[in-house]
């Protein structure tokens, strides 16, 4: 095997063109291999994103076709931020992110925590049932919890019926029948508690596989200093999590400021109430099918993933600052 | 394009032949046309054409596709059919892409303003369709419905929706009440239905907004709209809509409401364990009852007209072609077999419950055929008599979002206390700021 040599007697007896060719194809190569990605990247990612930008400052009535398109400015953004609607589906957004956000995050920390020094074989079998509702479609999710919180014939109100006959505690429990998906009291904190439902086994998994890298000696050293299991808790298990914390609050973040899923199918459209329940996301995808407006939904995408990615930062900051601290 | 298909339809041996080839059940009961004198099918190009429909409509393409292939054997037809919605939003993307559009493409009334409005569609006022020779043949208000502010027409009308009530014969006896007692007026329907609840404990209403909703879309003057007036001024605070939000409101008290929203699991529930009584829709929700809604209380059911005399129409559906159709002459030629022939237009009819928008489909035997399902009540009548007085409503394309908006205010009426006139001003100011365009 001599390929340098071989192109050095090629060089030598026909100069410059081979060698050259050889010379490109090898340059070439890897980024002929690696095109592939670029190239669908390029169709499936950055047009879209390019085009939507563009669209954006465009009114656009899109049955009629790309030649409808009319440059606007500034104007759809103007539009968007004084729409009364765009600033409900921002706070429906908020408020539904919190009100799931935060409890997966309380509960699965401490849940981790349980599964990690409680289940020795049958681990990954318990965190195989929680995490099965974050691989479930959602439409199955829909149907399934359509049937519970259903006002006449849900299980949930069954339940709260059997919990009100009982005799001492049953005045804490409500007479009526709950319209969980009809009121627009109730229906927030039913899609925030589907939410938190699907993703707790994701932040379970997660924070599960941070809390086996975290070193036993730690852990053997505290027993031996003789600290409890919450002190233990408290002063190794959740100063180590915070990387993964930081992370996963992140995806929290980005995932749930972009609600649509649990929301959309859960809730019929056509209900009024769907509007107690209508998230940034749904509020888009409603502008430019409902509306047929698609450059005000392209604006509204654009200011949604200002605050997302503004709420990150903020995050971000609030981490690193609390790291900071600590380091001091 | 002169048509040769002659009067209303095709060549009747052929059709006759046709459906037994196709062993559709009760061939014999479509109506036999007169024979016509020697008809001459047009010579289409040998193609295979995409029809783009939805459910149930789609079952109407699929019925009547024996005999078009028995017709026009070189012309086959593949049909698409997603859910109504994801349908139509796949229209409106292939339409802006201007890529991957069907030859036939069927739009539900809901969607027809937007799309007659889009110049992606053909004009078939224009050569070589000239659709303009049939509107005579149609319910005038269809025709109106497919008709743009440019005026051209996007679409044809397939079928329509007369406004219709049905009704609950066993558990209105039960409750000792008369069909006078419900259609006289809205307030006696109110009352029947605080009789209803007291004697038998069931609902007379899915939701108190099914009931606005028809008082909104009632009794309308020729050429009027319902959410915008001539000159895109919106209506939603006008009288009309106080008094639909009145009598919502006044159902919403009286407890007669079983709080539903139409086609959810709670809603066809409500009829399937027999808690709702009665229905205000379209007199295809015939079809729907019979078929999965309420197919146990088979004879039970009675149909009427709405309440107060209220007309109004309910639904329909048309077909279109859009601009950058492949095969346009073979798609009008289908389009024409599905809208401008009787036969097809009494067999959907027949199959789905599809209310013919073709007047020639009214004069024929088969409107008088007693409906087992309807205790043998004769119903088919009663929604021609209603589908000959609907006023020709001015459809607008931002006809949907004033809906949602409405809807949602009604919604703070009903269960929030909002003050009626506050949400009407409210609804007004907000659909005034949608429609700036």
């Amino acid at each position: 095997m001599s390929a340098p040599s071989a192109s050095l007697a090629q060089g030598a007896s026909a100069p410059a063109r081979p060698a050259k060719r050889r010379f490109d194809r090898k340059k070439w190569a890897p980024y002929i291999f690696i095109s592939p990605f670029f190239i669908l990247f390029a169709v499936f990612s950055l047009f879209p994103l390019l085009f939507s930008i563009y669209l954006s400052f465009n009114q656009w009535e899109a049955a009629s076709g790309v030649e409808a398109m009319q440059w606007v400015g500034l104007d759809n953004y103007k539009y968007a931020l004084s729409d009364p609607w765009f600033l409900r589906s921002l706070g429906n957004t908020v408020w539904l992110a919190l009100a799931s956000g935060v409890p997966q995050h309380l509960v699965a920390i401490p849940l981790a925590a349980f599964i990690h020094n409680s289940f020795k074989r049958s681990r990954n079998l318990v965190i195989g049932i929680y995490f099965l509702p974050f691989i479930t479609s959602s439409v199955a999710i829909a149907m399934v919890f359509n049937t519970l919180f259903s006002r006449d014939y849900g299980q949930i109100n069954v339940l709260l019926e059997w919990c009100a006959s009982l005799p001492l505690v049953g005045g804490l429990f409500p007479a009526e029948s709950i319209d969980w998906l009809g009121s627009s009291l109730f229906i927030k904190p039913a899609v925030a508690f589907v939410i938190f439902w699907r993703y707790l086994g994701w932040n379970l998994v997660l924070y599960l596989s941070a809390l086996q890298v975290i070193p036993k000696d730690l852990y053997e050293a505290a027993t031996i200093d003789g600290a409890s299991t919450r002190q233990q808790f408290w002063y190794i298990t959740l100063p180590q999590l915070r990387p993964m914390i930081y992370l996963a609050v992140t995806l929290t973040i980005m995932g749930n400021l972009q609600l649509f899923e649990e929301p959309f199918v859960l809730v019929a459209e056509s209900s009024g109430v769907s509007q107690s329940v209508m998230t940034t996301a749904i509020f888009v995808y409603k502008t430019a099918f409902s509306s047929g407006d698609f450059g005000t939904a392209s604006a509204i995408s654009w200011l949604l993933f200002l605050i997302i990615a503004s709420t990150t930062w903020v995050n971000n900051r609030i981490f690193s600052r609390n790291e900071r601290r600590e380091a001091k | 394009m002169k048509s040769s298909i002659p009067g209303a339809g095709f060549p009747a041996a052929s059709l006759l032949a046709a459906l037994t080839l196709a062993g559709m059940a009760n061939a014999a009961a479509v109506a036999v046309p007169v024979v016509p004198a020697a008809p001459v099918l047009p010579a289409l190009a040998p193609a295979t054409i995409t029809v783009a429909s939805f459910p149930d409509l789609d079952r109407a393409v699929k019925t009547a596709l024996p005999l078009w292939e028995k017709l026009y054997p070189q012309v086959k037809v593949k049909l698409v059919s997603l859910q109504i919605d994801d349908h139509h939003n796949s229209m409106t993307t292939a339409l802006a892409a201007g890529a991957r559009l069907p030859d036939v493409m069927a739009i539900d009334f809901r969607y027809v303003g937007s799309f007659a409005e889009s110049k992606g569609m053909e004009d078939l006022l224009q050569a070589p369709y000239g659709a303009g020779q049939y509107r005579d043949r149609f319910v005038p208000f269809t025709f109106v419905q497919a008709t743009s502010s440019r005026g051209t027409l996007g679409a044809m009308p397939a079928d329509l929706g007369p406004g219709t009530l049905f009704y609950r014969k066993d558990l209105m006896d039960k409750a000792g009440i008369k069909e006078a007692e419900l259609t006289a007026s809205w307030e006696s329907y109110i009352a029947a239905g605080k009789k209803l609840k007291a004697a038998t404990g069931t609902y007379l209403l899915a939701g108190a907004s099914d009931l606005a909703d028809i008082v909104i879309r009632a009794n309308l003057k020729d050429g009027e709209g319902i959410y915008f007036g001539d000159k895109g001024q919106v209506l939603v605070d006008s009288p009309r809509f106080v008094k639909a939000f009145e009598l919502a409101k006044a159902a919403r008290v009286a407890g007669i409401d079983a709080r539903t929203v139409a086609w959810t699991g709670e809603w066809a529930e409500g009829f399937k364990r027999d808690k709702v009584a009665s229905q205000m829709m379209g007199s295809w929700l015939s079809g729907h009852l019979a078929k999965w809604l309420a197919p146990e209380s088979k004879g039970q059911w009675r149909v009427a007209n709405l309440p107060a005399g209220a007309l109004a129409s309910y639904g329909g559906s048309f077909y279109g072609i859009p601009k950058k159709a492949a095969n346009k002459a073979q798609a009008w030629e289908f389009i024409k077999f599905m809208t401008v022939n009787k036969d097809i237009q009494l067999h959907s009819l027949k199959e789905i419950g599809a209310f013919p928008a073709l007047k020639a489909a009214y004069a024929d035997p088969m409107m008088d055929e007693p409906q087992a399902y309807f205790g043998g009540q004769k119903t088919r009548l009663l929604a021609r008599e209603t589908a000959a007085k609907i006023p020709v409503i001015r459809v607008d394309k931002f006809d949907a979002v004033a809906r949602d908006i409405v809807n949602m205010e009604l919604e703070s009426v009903l269960a929030q206390d909002k003050d009626i006139k506050t949400a009407l001003a409210d609804a007004k100011a907000l659909i005034t700021h949608r429609a700036r365009r």
